[in-house]
């Protein structure tokens, strides 16, 4: 699933990273924008995905991130790997991963790569009961 | 411009040519590609002659300040008057952007813009729990009165012209400036500056919306209206192309859309009864500019001419000051890196004289760092600089047009007018613009735009020096980049409160009866109740939820 969280509107990262991962054969759902915490982490729960990709290009991340993971650890949707994208200071990266993203990619990484990264997060996680 | 024997002498020259030094030559040295195209995707030859622009007439071409207005909208151009320098500014609360436009001023700028955060854009309060993490980040926050007294304190309104980049709650904004005009003694009919309020682009591309597409369209029916009576020197619209640009399309989709969101603002405004002639003098677009140099120029000049051409004979316009395009343009966020970010000084450089080149009323040069966080004062500095330079050094601004006559500047002016003719007949018959964005036609012409474009980067057949091409390992804190104070969230909904405690409530409720009862009647004009609702220290969030109840939300259904 890839997501629009807060009021951001910049939409064009995470569509078209969504249709290069769909090219890739897998199975994309696409929130669409303006959505809050509780309705990603709840919309996620529900299709029971894999992998949940935020994206955020409002700086909002350090505070929307956080409340994702805790609704994510509350809906027991503790196996989903979550990835952040967007417009995120290195300085950041390190936090992120600390609260429990699985991977941060930045900006200008191509299409090729962020699928062969997301494969790879699926590949090493544990299986799923 | 030529007739038919010197054009066929011309010709006749060209296959000498191609047949023995280019011939010899291509045998020797091939060339790098074996096609070349325009950002667009428009094919471009290897040389242009005047067999290339023989159906151009002169009259296609013309003089500065007279239609089509080809060459630019005024006789002198920048010799008359420089565009304005206008960088963008906005962050925390009131006075901390008032800061900033302090500073701006001191360092040689001659028109301020006013970025808004998230909450202001959308409609919500500070307060509001959807606001969090987002007060005073983006832009400054503003929910009352109160704030825009703060962002304008110092500043002489009359004197400076003020542009605020602001959409579905731009009428309330609208209306905050005229009652501080007001409250200061101002006239409003001298009071120069520009509200963006283009809510079609919205829908199709920066995604920036409250109501559905049709009370908002009345919205700025109702701000052109008002500005028609009341504000002789505001421009009440800005019909941008910027956001669709960066949100993927290509620039002749950018100039096209455009267009095509313009005439449906004519077409409801025209509709209510006003005259065309009463307020297309006022409308003003906004381009970017972007990275290929030559169609950029041969883009702002197409752009002056089919408008000319349209509103002359799609809208019967009769005033020269009617068909006459003005634009601001800014030059192109998304083409600048992360890697190595001093390049994208010469970037922003490179784009900003094609805006000059091209005829640009005003200009936004982006900051170094754009692809880090909103800029520092530094790389603003810089970016301003940058404008400086080309004004002051280059010595461009002393011909109008330069490239006019061109073989190549004016073969692909028209190539690119023809290009969007055509899809501007295209939205005609899928009904018109508003049908057009219901059924997503832009959208999905610029998400598909966005996927090639992604995919051209990734493969490198579109270079990115310092991404794809000449890559060096990062290199950590390459920039100073702006940091949000982590107090203004706690600092802006403090001054809403003080604000909420001294005002008079029972007044608030009533004005916000009288808006629900006016918002239901499309014939009414929304302003003059809004200036008395923000005079009375209404917020814009209860405006706006007051709204919601009456219009419903827009729900897009999105294509990727």
């Amino acid at each position: 699933m890839i997501a629009k969280v807060g009021l951001d509107g910049h939409d064009r990262g995470a569509k078209v990273v969504a249709r290069c991962l769909r090219d890739a054969g897998m199975d994309v759902v696409y929130t669409g924008l303006h959505r809050t915490p509780e309705e990603v982490v709840a919309a996620a729960v529900q299709e029971d995905v894999d992998v949940l990709g935020v994206s955020l290009l409002s700086g909002a991340h350090m505070t929307l991130i956080p409340r994702i993971v805790a609704l994510m650890r509350a809906a027991d949707a503790g196996d989903m790997l979550l990835v952040v994208g967007g417009v995120i200071p290195d300085e950041d990266v390190p936090a992120l991963c600390a609260l429990g993203a699985a991977d941060v990619i930045l900006q200008d990484t191509p299409p090729e790569v962020v699928a062969r990264r997301v494969r790879a997060l699926v590949a090493a996680r544990q299986p799923r009961r | 411009m030529f007739d038919a024997d010197a054009i066929e002498r011309i010709k006749a020259m060209r296959r000498d040519w191609e047949a023995n030094e280019l011939r010899e030559f291509l045998a020797r040295q091939p060339e790098s590609r074996s096609e070349y195209r325009t950002g667009s995707g428009l094919p471009v030859e290897r040389v242009y002659t005047p067999a290339d622009i023989a159906d151009t007439g002169f009259e296609e071409i013309g003089l500065p300040g007279r239609y089509p207005f080809t060459r630019g909208p005024y006789p002198t151009m920048y010799r008359g008057r420089l565009w304005t320098m206008r960088q963008i500014a906005g962050y925390g609360t009131g006075s901390d952007t008032n800061a900033r436009f302090h500073y701006l001023i001191a360092q040689g700028q001659t028109g301020l813009s006013v970025d808004f955060d998230m909450p202001t854009l959308m409609g919500y309060d500070s307060d509001d729990p959807r606001a969090v993490g987002e007060v005073g980040r983006e832009g400054v926050a503003v929910d009352t009165l109160d704030d825009v007294e703060a962002l304008f304190a110092g500043i002489d309104l009359e004197r400076i012209s003020v542009s605020m980049t602001i959409n579905p709650t731009a009428w309330i904004l609208l209306a905050m400036y005229v009652a501080l005009a007001r409250s200061r003694g101002d006239d409003p009919n001298k009071l120069s500056g520009t509200c963006q309020t283009d809510i079609l682009k919205e829908y199709i591309a920066q995604k920036e919306w409250i109501f559905p597409i049709r009370p908002s369209l009345r919205l700025v029916r109702d701000m052109i209206v008002y500005c028609a009576e009341h504000m002789a020197r505001y421009n009440p619209i800005n019909i941008s192309g910027y956001h669709i640009s960066e949100a993927g399309a290509t620039p002749v989709q950018e100039v096209a859309f455009t267009i095509a969101n313009a005439i449906a603002y004519v077409e409801e405004v025209t509709r209510a009864g006003v005259p065309v002639d009463r307020f297309a003098p006022r409308l003003a677009f906004y381009f970017i500019a972007q990275a290929d140099f030559f169609e950029e120029v041969a883009k702002f000049r197409a752009a002056r001419r089919i408008w000319a051409k349209l509103m002359k004979a799609r809208f019967g316009a009769a005033q020269a000051e009617s068909m006459r395009l003005r634009f601001h343009c800014q030059t192109a966020a998304a083409t600048l890196t992360k890697a190595q970010p001093m390049n994208n000084i010469v970037r922003t450089a490179l784009q900003a004289l094609a805006a000059v080149l091209g005829g640009a009323q005003s200009l936004h040069t982006n900051g170094l760092d754009e692809a880090y966080a909103i800029p520092s004062e530094l790389a603003m500095k810089i970016a301003l600089r940058t404008q400086q330079i080309i004004a002051d050094e280059t010595r461009v601004t002393a011909v109008v047009d330069p490239l006019g006559g061109s073989y190549y500047v004016e073969a692909l002016t028209s190539r690119i007018e023809a290009e969007v003719a055509a899809i501007l007949r295209k939205v005609d018959a899928l009904g018109g613009t508003v049908k057009a964005i219901e059924e997503g036609y832009f959208q999905r012409e610029i998400a598909d735009s966005a996927y090639a474009q992604a995919r051209r980067k990734a493969s490198g057949a579109e270079p990115v020096i310092g991404v794809n091409k000449f890559v060096e390992p990062p290199a950590p804190g390459a920039v100073e980049i702006h940091r949000v104070d982590p107090a203004v969230e706690a600092r802006q909904i403090e001054r809403l409160r003080a604000t909420r405690a001294s005002r008079d409530h029972a007044r608030v409720a009533a004005l916000l009866e009288r808006l629900a009862r006016e918002a239901a009647d499309p014939a009414v004009n929304l302003i003059p109740v809004t200036i008395e609702l923000v005079e009375a220290r209404a917020s814009m969030g209860e405006i706006v939820g007051r709204l919601r109840h009456v219009w419903g939300q827009y729900v897009e259904t999105p294509v990727f």
